[in-house]
């Protein structure tokens, strides 16, 4: 049986401004991955569909930059956010 | 040494720290980042820095690893302050030592480009038209291309 639990995900910047959530529970089956969880995140509605579509938009895993073919297993932080503009 | 932090740094006071008991580095060099009145068009008037904390200083701690393993460094130190900051206030310091002055000055662009494109960061501007977020500069996705040649 796969593993199923909820996740946490974060959201940073803008797109946690737009979305008007700074993070959200998601129900996932493991292994999952970005692509999958963007694709869960968009069918939330119009403005998710937009926001999480927009090919910019970077994740990352555990605190380390991800791509959209990155696995995800249970217990890991996900978060989204736009590109970066520190320094 | 890493720090990311609300509060304004001394310069005087990093380079001090960084040639204490330096006696084999012949190199230092420092970057400051300052906030400044026009940003891609907008007249600036106070900048708030976004940050996601914990992903922030282990993406900065990589950067100054892969620079080390690049060159051979002495000491190196980054502040990134955070929160909201006032036109020519300080954002950010690199500082650099090294034996010689073109591993300093090699690893201070490098690590200052890096934090540019992968530190988790951002600023959001306010304006006379009210605030908005800063977009990403497509002039910082190059400039690391010349460290990956």
């Amino acid at each position: 049986m796969k593993d199923k639990s909820m996740s946490n995900i974060l959201f940073f910047g803008q797109l946690k401004e737009r979305l008007g959530c700074a993070n959200t529970q998601l129900e996932l089956q493991y292994p999952s991955s970005v692509a999958q969880v963007k694709l869960l995140l968009q069918q939330r509605g119009e403005l998710w569909q937009q926001l999480l579509a927009d090919g910019r938009v970077l994740s990352a895993i555990n605190q380390t930059m991800a791509t959209d073919d990155t696995e995800i297993n249970s217990g890991d932080e996900i978060a989204f956010f736009p590109p970066v503009t520190g320094g | 040494m890493i720090s990311v932090q609300h509060q304004d740094f001394n310069q005087g006071d990093e380079y001090h720290a960084l040639t204490q008991d330096a006696n084999s580095e012949g190199a230092v060099v420092t970057f400051v980042g300052l906030v400044r009145d026009i940003n891609q068009g907008n007249t600036v008037k106070e900048l708030t820095l976004e940050h996601y904390p914990g992903m922030t200083e282990k993406s900065l701690k990589t950067i100054v690893q892969q620079a080390k393993q690049r060159w051979s460094l002495g000491k190196v130190r980054v502040i990134h302050r955070i929160g909201r900051l006032k036109l020519s206030d300080q954002i950010v310091f690199v500082g650099v030592t090294s034996r010689h002055r073109e591993a300093a000055f090699s690893a201070c662009q490098f690590i200052m480009d890096y934090l540019k494109n992968q530190a988790p960061f951002w600023k959001k501007e306010t304006t006379s038209d009210g605030e908005a977020w800063v977009d990403f500069n497509e002039k910082d996705q190059l400039a690391i291309q010349r460290w990956q040649e």
